[in-house]
């Protein structure tokens, strides 16, 4: 008897990509790069943040000629993206046979209440999240992996400590919560209490948690491990930069190695220019796209 | 049979709590119920997993990231996690050299991508590996993602025994290939997915992902046994 898309199946999956650099790319050359610098998965999509970001219009799911171009150049798993809400998306995605689909706030949301019914797949789901409310609805509509938002394709990681510290405030704040509190504490996350006290007992998210949306630099992937979270995303940040292979396995060591400084000092040396990144402070408001997601 | 071998452990465990280290705890025969040293690979992948199993069973294991970490350690797990990173990052890490020494010398497990490390091949392609069993590994064998799956494995620690273990097999490899200095712990529909070989056991699910600790406590009680 074989069991398939059980939660313990989807969930672990994340669970062996902990510690590990998962980086965006959008070709199966790029795809090489990344598994020969030591990713432990890749996102294929058409277009890194920053360009959606530079070129506008609508973003959408990866042309499946590209995602399975990647998937037949590397073995390690590969990740796609579907806009938020859109089931049908998900659905092509996962007759492709791809690892894991993120529902993702990069792209142009495709549904402005509603966020897709992830337990209706067998492949699992990994969802962006700014705080714990928005962390466990995700979970409570069955993603089995976590990452915070941060703000993509700015190569500014602000945003993504932001995310990070908060949840993890949150979580323990929980902690010290007794049975009334929690009660309230499960309205204004607008979560469900199971969830809620779950955390509260555990001290964690019952899934795994990575943090995206900025990360550029091996420091940067260090500084988000040693916030607290399981592992990295990396957008931009590495096919942006002038040296995407040597910055990637920089990235990789700097996710292994992040609580040691002068490991950190040795991977950072030599890596020519990061993305020149943007301040977020000087953008407008509707140019923000972590505020996508409900 | 596997009952015995758990129990057995946990009473070398029990001699190891304080209070029981307290009470004479200068003799010289006191110093061989220490707890063992167990060291838990944390380049990439699920190592806490296989720490918090490892300090329920009275052994708390150390992270090993360098060279150095292995020192003073009686065994060693070798984690599930992504079988190319982990070895690209003992390469750059120069601790390929220093974990084939241990491994040969010491007890070892090692869950999925663990297996793959350990294993002298891969049927598909070229990734630095530890290459110290004699065994063919093909990763990804039962499929992607989609393919992963629960399911009864029949488990063999002793010629004797076979017993069910809930296998958890996450984008698994199974072995292909096994030499004849390789005995098979573990078949899956006549796939071999679990093997030993002296002091290494490989195995390509992950019981540090579920609750049943027979095969950690198998380990501990070889780290034992060499210690006898």
């Amino acid at each position: 008897m074989r069991e398939e898309g059980t939660l313990r199946v989807k969930t672990g999956l994340a669970e062996m990509l902990k510690g590990g650099v998962i980086m965006d790319v959008t070709s199966a050359d790029q795809a090489r790069i990344a598994e020969e610098a030591g990713a432990c998965a890749v996102m294929a999509l058409e277009r890194v943040p920053a360009d959606i970001r530079k070129e506008g219009g609508v973003a959408r799911m990866a042309d499946p000629e590209k995602i399975v171009e990647i998937q037949e150049t590397v073995s390690i798993p590969v990740m796609a993206k579907a806009r938020i809400g859109h089931f049908v998306e998900a659905q092509i995605l996962e007759a492709l046979d791809v690892d894991y689909i993120d529902e993702s706030e990069v792209l142009t949301p495709a549904d402005e209440s509603h966020h897709i019914n992830k337990w209706k797949f067998k492949v699992p789901f990994v969802c962006g999240a700014t705080g714990l409310g928005e962390a466990l609805r995700r979970i409570n509509e069955g993603a089995a992996m976590i990452r915070t938002k941060g703000e993509a394709g700015t190569g500014n990681v602000v945003e993504a400590v932001r995310h990070m510290r908060t949840i993890m405030g949150e979580i323990r704040s929980l902690s010290s919560m007794n049975e009334d509190e929690l009660f309230r504490a499960a309205k204004d996350y607008q979560a469900p209490y199971e969830l809620v006290a779950w955390v509260a007992e555990h001290g964690a998210l019952p899934v795994v948690n990575f943090s995206a949306g900025g990360i550029a630099t091996p420091a940067d992937a260090a500084l988000m491990m040693q916030l607290g979270a399981d592992g990295v995303f990396v957008g931009s940040g590495i096919f942006k930069s002038a040296d995407p292979s040597a910055r990637a396995k920089a990235i990789v060591e700097a996710t292994t190695h992040y609580q040691d400084p002068s490991a950190l000092a040795r991977v950072s040396r030599g890596l020519g220019d990061a993305m020149p990144g943007l301040e977020i402070g000087a953008m407008r408001p509707e140019e923000l796209i972590q505020h996508r997601g409900w | 049979m596997l009952c015995d071998l758990r129990s057995s452990f946990s009473i070398v465990a029990g001699s190891a709590l304080p209070v029981v280290a307290g009470v004479g705890g200068s003799k010289p025969e006191r110093l061989a119920e220490e707890r063992p040293r167990i060291g838990v690979l944390a380049l990439q992948g699920a190592f806490r997993e296989h720490l918090r199993m490892l300090a329920e069973l009275g052994a708390p294991a150390r992270e090993v990231r360098v060279p150095g970490d292995l020192e003073g350690l009686e065994g060693l797990v070798i984690p599930g996690g992504e079988s190319t990173t982990m070895g690209l990052l003992m390469e750059t890490g120069g601790l390929l050299a220093p974990l084939r020494e241990f491994v040969v010398k010491h007890p070892v497990l090692g869950t999925c991508a663990g297996l793959i490390m350990l294993a002298r091949e891969t049927v598909d392609g070229e990734q630095p590996l530890l290459g110290v069993m004699d065994v063919t590994v093909r990763r990804n064998a039962f499929g992607r993602q989609n393919r992963s799956f629960e399911g009864s494995v029949e488990l063999s620690l002793n010629p004797d025994s076979c017993e069910g273990f809930h296998g958890i097999f996450i984008r698994a490899p199974w072995v292909e290939r096994a030499g004849p200095d390789v005995e098979v712990i573990a078949r899956l529909d006549d796939r071999i997915v679990g093997v030993r070989q002296d002091r290494m056991i490989g195995v390509a699910f992950h019981p540090e992902l579920g609750h049943d600790t027979r095969l950690h406590a198998y380990f501990l009680e070889s780290v034992a046994a060499v210690r006898r």
